[in-house]
C-alpha cells in the first residue's frame, strides 16, 4: 500500500508528510512530527485530550484522518504560545492551579482557546458545555472553570 | 513541630515548576518516546471471561514476515510461588506473571495471552489474528455473592481458603477470610434503643486515568535493559519486572514518565516485562500502548463489593455497637482490599464494641488494583449510610450524631493502635458552620452528609540535593509526581535552606540517579518524601555551617543559620548559600545532602463532605447543585494543590455514586469499555467544589504533614446516595444511582 504525500500548515508552517490511508491525524501529529503534546486519550472521540483546530475548528484529532490535513491549517497545543511566551490561557492554568496530573492539559488549552475566540465572554454554565468533551479526572473542574473564566477577563481587557 | 514557627513558602500558592512544560505540550508522558529502530507490540486477549486454554499455535504468526518477536507465558523463567509486595495491594509473584500472560488459563475477558512485534503498531495488531488459540470455555463467575457459594465454578483448583478457624478441605474461590473485634457486639446491641441493618453493593469501577498504560523498553546486548513508562513507582516497576524476567536489579534501569494519572491504577506492572521479553527476543527497542478499551478490560479497576452493616444506637445518639460483613472482588487473582476495608469501615467513630469480618473472593474480572483509599469508599459508604438512617430515625442531625460518638485523639482503633490528634471533631463543626449547610433546599433536592477516614502512609524514601557553585540546587527525588508534589518538595527544601523556590528545582530521577522510593500511594509522597527533602536540606545546611566555619576558622557549632544565611557567632561575619557554594572548592569540594528515611507517624487524614443534589423525578437523572469539602491536611503545603485533590477525590466518587459500573453481559463480556458508555463526570456535570482546609499539625513531621491525596473520595459515595434517598424519599443501598436505579426506587415507592 503506497503511502499518501500530504502538505499542510500546522501553527503556521507549511509541513510535509507521509501517512497511510487509514492513519489518523493524531498519530500522524505524534508518530510521524513528533509533536507529542498532542495525547491519546481514548483513540474514540470521547476525552478531548488530542483537541486540535482544523481551519479554526475544534475537532479530536483521533476522529480525523492525516490525509484530511491536506490544504488545511492545523493548530496544535505547540503553537499556542508566541515568541516563547505564554498565552495567558497557560498562564492562567498555571496560577489557579488548574492542572494536575495534565495529560488533559494541552487539550483543554486548545479547547479553552477555541471556546474564548468565539464567545469571548462565557458564562460559568456555557464553558463547562463548552469543555464538556475534555474529560479531566483529576481535578473535579473547579480550577479549570476559575482559569477559563478568569482568561476570559484578562483577554477581554487586552483586547 | 515548633508551633511558633512562621513559614516564608510553606502555605503559599506557588507556580508549579513542571507546570510549563505542562501547559506548552513539552512534557513526555508514558507514550512520548520513540526511540531509533523502534517497533511496536500489541497483546492477544482473551475473547472469553474464563475458558482452560488446551493449545496455543504460534506457527502461522512465526512464519509472518512482519512478525519480529513473540512472547507468551513459556518465555518467564520458572516462576514459583511467592509472596511478593510492590505497589500498594499484596500479591504473590505466579500470580503477577499469570495476570501478565496467562499460563494455562483465562479468566477473565481481555486477558493478556500472547505479544507479538512488528515494524508498525497496525502490522502487530494485523498479526495477533494469526495465533490461534483452542479454549475450553467454562462458566464465568461475575458476582462476588455468586462466587462465594459452594456450588460455584472454582477459577483456581489449588485455592483454598486462609484464615478460616478450621483449614479448608475443598478449593474456594474465597481467597481469605479476616475479622477485627472488641468489646462485645451482642451486649452492645442490648443496650441499643434502635438497630439498623442493611445490604449495600457497590460495583466494579475504575479509575479512570486519561493517561493509558504505556511503555517504551530496550534490552541492549550485554544483559542491561532500560524501561521507560507511565507508573506510581518505577522502582517497584524494577523489583517486578526483574523478579519476573530473573534479572538482577543492577542490570534493570527504569524510568518514570510525566504519569497522565493513575490513582493508584499504575501500581503494577501490565505490559513492561513484556515488552522486555519482545525487546530481548527482537533485539530492537519496543513500544507498547494500550487502547483505552484494554485499559478498562484488562488493568486493575476497583473492587465491587457486597456489605451487610448494622449498627446499634441508644435515644440520645449513643452508639452501642457497629457490625460489618465486607465482601471484596479481588478480580482474577486474589487480593483486594479486603484489609484495609475492614480497618477503615468504622474509623470515624469511637465506639466500644464492633465486629468485622471480610472476604476476599475471586471472580472473572480483571484483577483489582488499588484505588485511591483502596477499600475504604466502598466499606464505609455502606458504614455512613446506616450512620445516617439512625440520624435520620432518631430525629438528630447527622452532624450531631457524628459529633456524639466522633473519632478522637486516644479513641482505640478495631485494627489496633490509638489514635493520635486527629481532626474528626473540627471537620464536623467546619461543616455545621458552613454556608451550604445553612442553605435551604427545594422540591425534588436533598442533601447528604458523610465522614471518611484513610490511615495514609510512611515508608522509604531517598532523596538527593546537589548543591550548584552558584548557590542554586537540584533536588532528586524518586517519588512519580502524580499531582504536584515536585511543587511541595521544592517548597519545604526553600524553606528549610532559606533560598528563593526558583534556586531549587525538583526531578523525578530515575532507578539509577537516586536510591529505592516506595511507590506513590497511600498519600505518602508530601509526607515521607517531604520528611526525605527535609532531611536532606537540613544535611546541606549543615555542611554549608562546617564550609562557613572553615573560612572563619572557628567550629561549625559556632555558626548560626538562618534565612539562608551562615551567622558567625562570634564576631559579625555572615556568608550567603551562594557565597559560600561559589568557594567550595577551597574549602573540600562540592555539597550535597542526603535524606534517607523509613517515614513513620503518618497522619490519618479525616474528611466530612457535605452534597445537595436535585432529582428530576421523571427521569431518574441526578445533578450534584452544591458540593463541600473538608479535610484535615495537618499542614497545607500548598493550599491550591491540597484543594485539588479534595475536589478530584469527590468528583472520582460523585462519578462513583451517579454513573460509573462495569456493566457485564451474561458471558462475563463488559459492555461499556470506553468513556462515551462508562461516564466519569464532565465539566457540565459538576458544581464548583466548595473546601475548607483543616489544619490540625500531625507531630511526625516537622512541618505538619499528613497525607491528603486519598480521603477525599471516601466520604461522597455515602453523601451523594444520601442526599439521593433524601431527595425520593427512599434508601439508596446499591451504586451507582443511575437514572434508571433511580427510577426504580421512585416508581417501587408508589
Amino acid at each position: 500500500m503506497s503511502k499518501t504525500h500530504v502538505t499542510t500548515t500546522i501553527n503556521g508552517d507549511v509541513t510535509e508528510f507521509l501517512c497511510e490511508p487509514a492513519d489518523t491525524l493524531l498519530s500522524v501529529l505524534r508518530n510521524e512530527l513528533q509533536l507529542t503534546g498532542t495525547k491519546e486519550g481514548c483513540g474514540s472521540g470521547d476525552c478531548g485530550a488530542c483537541s486540535v483546530t482544523v481551519n479554526g475548528r475544534l475537532v479530536c484529532s483521533c476522529l480525523v484522518l492525516g490525509v484530511e490535513a491536506q490544504g488545511a491549517e492545523i493548530g496544535t497545543i505547540e503553537g499556542i504560545e508566541s515568541a516563547e511566551k505564554l498565552h495567558t490561557i497557560q498562564e492562567k492554568f498555571l496560577e489557579h492551579a488548574a492542572l494536575q496530573c495534565g495529560i488533559c492539559t494541552p487539550g483543554l488549552i486548545v479547547s479553552t482557546k477555541a471556546l474564548l475566540d468565539e464567545n469571548p465572554d462565557p458564562t460559568e454554565e456555557e464553558a463547562r458545555y463548552y469543555l464538556a468533551g475534555n474529560l479531566c479526572r483529576c481535578t473535579g473542574y473547579d480550577k479549570i472553570i476559575r482559569a477559563v473564566l478568569d482568561s476570559a477577563k484578562v483577554m477581554r481587557g487586552a483586547a | 513541630m515548633s508551633e511558633a514557627r512562621e513559614f516564608k513558602y510553606i502555605g503559599q500558592r506557588t507556580i508549579r515548576p513542571d507546570g510549563y512544560d505542562k501547559v506548552t505540550g513539552r512534557a513526555n508522558y508514558g507514550a512520548d518516546l520513540s526511540l531509533p529502530g523502534m517497533i511496536w507490540g500489541k497483546i492477544l486477549r482473551s475473547p472469553h471471561a474464563h475458558a482452560n486454554i488446551k493449545n496455543i499455535d504460534l506457527s502461522k504468526a512465526q512464519a509472518h514476515p512482519d512478525v519480529l518477536a513473540i512472547a507468551t507465558y513459556q518465555d518467564f523463567p520458572h516462576v514459583q510461588s511467592e509472596a511478593f509486595q510492590a505497589g500498594e495491594v499484596p500479591t504473590d509473584i505466579i500470580d503477577l506473571a499469570r495476570n501478565v500472560l496467562a499460563d494455562d488459563k483465562v479468566l477473565y475477558h481481555g486477558h493478556a495471552i500472547a505479544a507479538i512485534a512488528a515494524r508498525s503498531e497496525s502490522a502487530a495488531q494485523d498479526a495477533l489474528s494469526l495465533i490461534e488459540v483452542e479454549y475450553e470455555v467454562l462458566p464465568p463467575v461475575m458476582d462476588v455473592a455468586d462466587a462465594m457459594k459452594p456450588e460455584a465454578a472454582v477459577l483456581h483448583n489449588n485455592m483454598f481458603t486462609q484464615g478460616l478457624a478450621e483449614p479448608a478441605d475443598k478449593a474456594s474461590n474465597i481467597a481469605s477470610r479476616m475479622e477485627l473485634k472488641k468489646g462485645d457486639v451482642a451486649a452492645g446491641f442490648a443496650l441499643a434503643d434502635l438497630v439498623v441493618e442493611r445490604d449495600f453493593y457497590t460495583p466494579t469501577v475504575h479509575q479512570g486515568y486519561i493517561e493509558p498504560h504505556a511503555t517504551t523498553v530496550r534490552f541492549e546486548e550485554n544483559g542491561q535493559a532500560m524501561v521507560w513508562c507511565s507508573t506510581q513507582g518505577h522502582f517497584d516497576v524494577r523489583a517486578s519486572t526483574a523478579k519476573l524476567l530473573n534479572m538482577p536489579l543492577g542490570k534493570l534501569k527504569v524510568v518514570a514518565s510525566e504519569i497522565g494519572g493513575g490513582f493508584g491504577g499504575k501500581t503494577t506492572v501490565y505490559l513492561e516485562p513484556v515488552a522486555l521479553i519482545l525487546s530481548r527476543k527482537s533485539g530492537k527497542p519496543v513500544k507498547m500502548v494500550m487502547t483505552r478499551d484494554e485499559v478498562f478490560r484488562a488493568s486493575g479497576p476497583g473492587s465491587a463489593t457486597r456489605s451487610h452493616v448494622k449498627i446499634g444506637a441508644m435515644k440520645d445518639g449513643t452508639i452501642t455497637a457497629m457490625q460489618a460483613s465486607l465482601c471484596f472482588e479481588a478480580g482474577a487473582f486474589k487480593g483486594s482490599p479486603m484489609g484495609p476495608g475492614c480497618m477503615t469501615v468504622f474509623t470515624p467513630y469511637d465506639v466500644e464494641n464492633m465486629y468485622i469480618e471480610g472476604y476476599d473472593v475471586v471472580v472473572n474480572k480483571p484483577k483489582v488494583a488499588a484505588y485511591r483509599a483502596p477499600g475504604a469508599p466502598q466499606a464505609e459508604f455502606a458504614a455512613e449510610m446506616v450512620i445516617n438512617e439512625i440520624a435520620s430515625k432518631l430525629g438528630i442531625d447527622p452532624i450531631e450524631l457524628r459529633l456524639r460518638n466522633a473519632a478522637k485523639e486516644g479513641t482505640q482503633t478495631v485494627y489496633g493502635p490509638k489514635l493520635k490528634r486527629v481532626g474528626l471533631v473540627e471537620c464536623l463543626e467546619a461543616a455545621k458552620n458552613s454556608p451550604q449547610y445553612q442553605s435551604a433546599l427545594k422540591a425534588n433536592q436533598g442533601r447528604g452528609l458523610a465522614a471518611g477516614f484513610w490511615f495514609n502512609i510512611g515508608g522509604l524514601s531517598s532523596v538527593t540535593i546537589n548543591m550548584n557553585p552558584d548557590g542554586s540546587g537540584t533536588i532528586l527525588e524518586g517519588s512519580p509526581d502524580i499531582g504536584g508534589s515536585r511543587a511541595s518538595m521544592q517548597m519545604m527544601a526553600a524553606e528549610e535552606l532559606g533560598i528563593p523556590i526558583d534556586q531549587l528545582k525538583p526531578l523525578v530521577a530515575d532507578t539509577e540517579h537516586v536510591a529505592y522510593n516506595a511507590t506513590t500511594g497511600g498519600s505518602r509522597t508530601t509526607f515521607a518524601t517531604g520528611m526525605a527533602v527535609i532531611e536532606a536540606a537540613q544535611d546541606v545546611v549543615r555542611q554549608l555551617k562546617e564550609r562557613a566555619a572553615a573560612v572563619w576558622n572557628i567550629t561549625a557549632e559556632q555558626v548560626d543559620w538562618a534565612d539562608g544565611v551562615a551567622i558567625n557567632t562570634t564576631g559579625d561575619d555572615r556568608l550567603t548559600v551562594a557565597e559560600i557554594c561559589k568557594d567550595a572548592e577551597k574549602t573540600g569540594g562540592q555539597i550535597a545532602g542526603t535524606g534517607n528515611i523509613n517515614a513513620r507517624g503518618a497522619g490519618p487524614s479525616f474528611a466530612v463532605h457535605l452534597c445537595d443534589v436535585e432529582v428530576d423525578p421523571d427521569t431518574g437523572k441526578v445533578d450534584v447543585i452544591r458540593y463541600t469539602a473538608i479535610q484535615d491536611a495537618g499542614k497545607a503545603i500548598h493550599p491550591s494543590y491540597v484543594e485539588g485533590q479534595y475536589q478530584g477525590g469527590a468528583a472520582q466518587g460523585i462519578g462513583w455514586a451517579l454513573n460509573e459500573e462495569y456493566i457485564y453481559n451474561k458471558d462475563g463480556i463488559m459492555e461499556n469499555a470506553g468513556f462515551l458508555d462508562y461516564r466519569i463526570p464532565l465539566a457540565s456535570d459538576l458544581p464548583m467544589i466548595e473546601t475548607v482546609i483543616i489544619e490540625i499539625p500531625n507531630s511526625f513531621h516537622p512541618f505538619g504533614v499528613r497525607g491528603v491525596g486519598e480521603t477525599g473520595i471516601v466520604p461522597p459515595l455515602a453523601a451523594v446516595a444520601t442526599a439521593v434517598s433524601e431527595a425520593i424519599g427512599v434508601v439508596m443501598t446499591d451504586l451507582p444511582c443511575s437514572p434508571p436505579r433511580v427510577l426504580a426506587a421512585i416508581h417501587g415507592k408508589s
